[in-house]
């Protein structure tokens, strides 16, 4: 038993990686959020939209002047104070992904962050069932392969 | 430890390299002159941090630098050649090379025993935690705490022996120390036999070959890497050439974990703070930012309470629920406790590997311009101060990180079940907790 277990936890995780997570289906459609800019936060945070969706963003500078990169569709839109601005894109890329100011706005400038939503966070799903079948895994080991070193 | 562990000191030109002070000394010097140079940019240059040498140059590149390379494959290793006990080592010893004929009359008080332990470098870097959200974007702030360390550092060795703030003080000594234990490096003697017979312990007393360990260690009795600041001053002063640097397997102090409570609690403190940082540094709440930022205001005090409740109180306590909850066979003691907690030292390193990749390779085009214009003076220097803001690697950042807290999380159950015989905790117990809050860090970061 004890070079398949390895094998099997190996097996597992390379499942967990692999195996492919049906998107839940949605009808694309067209999105416009405002989101407002202020030291050091986006509000909204956090947009969700759909995979898909042609999303547009108007970006409203109410403070100094601030800007949005969208990590992963690598895109970036600029504001000037009580200006707005806009970016428009479609959201084909699954996954959560930051936000965040491209315009030195502040001391706190680099932490200013937001997320964007497209459709469900598989990295965070996949990442929880790895980390799930690593714990069990070793669980399992020292109970049932080594079981002269568990405690309890 | 001499298990498969290879000593590097056979090899001549390493041996050449520790022996001789020259190359620690001239990097030293050279970090010195960057660590002069920030402070200067903190006091003197643009209040904009992106764009000023002090913020960039220590939270983005020495940053990087530390958590990502220096503290996992080398451990102490940033120690070595760190240039805050620099100045102070140079006073105590009234030398800069080699030893003086003569050494100065300083106070040279030995440390009291009650602060001998981790305690106060918790304390510090609760401190620096508590505020670090303008020491992190506040060039003056920066400043004021970097020239603050270094004149604490020398106005102690003239005080007390040795290299008092490094070993009790340090905010950053204190965890580098902890996680040194994983690193595939140690310092150690070759035969303690000899040890035991050497006339004079020069290692640790000094002699005309040089000064005896500035971190009060005994080489002869170490076991553990934490309070080795790798100086090397005792392969220089052993008359027996029995000290070996030798190369190791990570973790493999793992086997025997320390029952000290303060170290417990280091390894607490780390994993709570970089939870603390997911939230509040990479979190999209601009309220607790604000909240963290305004030093002395209700919401930083609050902040503040939420943050030492945690890392002293909290995650403890938690810890101890799934440690011992359901348990009716035994008590469970303090050294018990210690010893099992060992398992977050790899969690807590890795936590603050994936969250500082979080924000150093999106800002590391700001250490291009800093370069350039380090004072934000306007000044180009080497033709990179006009480099746009462009974060790296952001399409893969996000399943860097995933692997590099799944990879805590097998690295710290894997020293749960090493230590579980010691401790007598079972370390399903510790996997339990150690994947909950990798799940936390997972949802806060990806």
């Amino acid at each position: 038993m004890k070079p398949f277990f390895p094998l099997s936890v190996g097996l597992l995780a390379l499942l967990a990686i692999i195996v492919p997570i049906q998107p839940i289906s949605s009808v694309p459609s067209k999105r416009v959020f405002t989101v407002e800019a202020s030291q050091y936060a986006y509000s909204p945070g956090v947009i969700s939209v759909n995979p898909g969706d042609m999303v547009t963003i108007n970006l409203v500078a109410t403070d100094v002047a601030h800007g949005m990169y969208i990590e992963g569709y690598e895109l970036a839109v600029f504001s000037d104070p009580g200006q707005s601005a806009s970016i428009t894109f479609v959201a084909d890329k699954n996954g959560h992904f930051r936000l965040r100011c491209n315009v030195s706005c502040g001391a706190m400038h680099p932490f200013m962050v937001g997320e964007i939503q497209v459709g469900q966070n598989y990295l965070l799903v996949r990442a929880f069932g790895i980390a799930t079948i690593a714990a069990i895994a070793f669980i399992v080991y020292q109970h049932k392969i080594r079981p002269q070193n568990a405690s309890e | 430890m001499q298990v498969n562990s290879m000593d590097l000191t056979r090899i001549q030109f390493v041996k050449s390299f520790v022996k001789s002070r020259y190359p620690q000394t001239i990097i030293s010097v050279f970090l010195l002159a960057g660590f002069v140079l920030a402070i200067m940019a903190g006091f003197i240059g643009t209040p904009v941090g992106s764009q000023n040498f002090s913020i960039v140059f220590v939270w983005i590149a020495w940053w990087a630098i530390l958590i990502l390379v220096a503290v996992p494959f080398f451990g102490r290793g940033w120690c070595a050649v760190c240039p805050i006990p620099r100045a102070g080592d140079w006073l105590q010893r009234g030398a800069i090379i080699d030893p003086a004929a003569k050494k100065p009359n300083w106070l040279g008080w030995r440390v009291p025993k009650f602060l001998r332990n981790m305690w106060t470098q918790n304390i510090t870097f609760s401190l620096v935690v508590l505020f670090s959200a303008t020491i992190l974007t506040n060039p003056r702030t920066t400043a004021i705490v970097l020239a603050a360390m270094l004149f604490m550092a020398i106005g102690l060795a003239m005080v007390f022996e040795r290299r008092s703030f490094c070993r009790y003080l340090c905010p950053v000594g204190g965890f580098i120390g902890l996680y040194s234990k994983l690193a595939p490096f140690e310092l150690r003697v070759k035969q303690k036999n000899i040890c035991a017979g050497c006339h004079g312990k020069p290692c640790y007393n000094g002699s005309t070959d040089g000064a005896g360990c500035p971190w009060d260690v005994f080489p002869g009795g170490l076991v553990a890497n934490t309070y080795c600041g790798l100086c090397f001053e005792c392969i220089r002063t052993c008359p027996h050439d029995n000290i070996a640097f030798s190369v190791r397997p990570f973790s493999v102090e793992a086997a025997t974990p320390t029952a000290k409570l303060d170290e417990a609690f280091k390894a607490f403190i780390m994993v709570g703070s970089a939870i603390s940082y997911a939230i509040v540094l990479m979190g999209t709440n601009g309220m607790i930012k604000l909240a963290a930022y305004q030093v002395f205001s209700r919401g930083w005090f609050l902040n503040a309470l939420l943050l030492v409740g945690t890392n002293f109180v909290g995650l403890p306590f938690l810890f101890w629920l799934f440690v011992r909850f359901g348990r009716s066979q035994r008590a469970l003691n303090a050294k018990q406790f210690a010893m099992a907690s060992s398992a977050l030292i790899p969690l807590g390193l890795l936590f603050w590997v994936a969250f500082s990749l979080s924000f150093v390779l999106a800002n590391a085009t700001y250490i291009m311009v800093a370069l350039s214009d380090p004072f934000g003076w306007g000044w180009n220097l080497f033709g990179t101060a006009g480099m746009d803001w462009q974060p790296l690697g952001s399409a893969y950042v996000g399943i860097l990180q995933a692997g590099v807290l799944v990879a805590g999380l097998v690295w710290s159950a894997f020293v749960a079940q090493k230590t579980a015989d010691r401790s007598k905790v079972p370390a399903w117990r510790v996997i339990l907790f150690c994947l909950a809050v990798t799940m936390v860090m997972m949802w806060l970061l990806l």
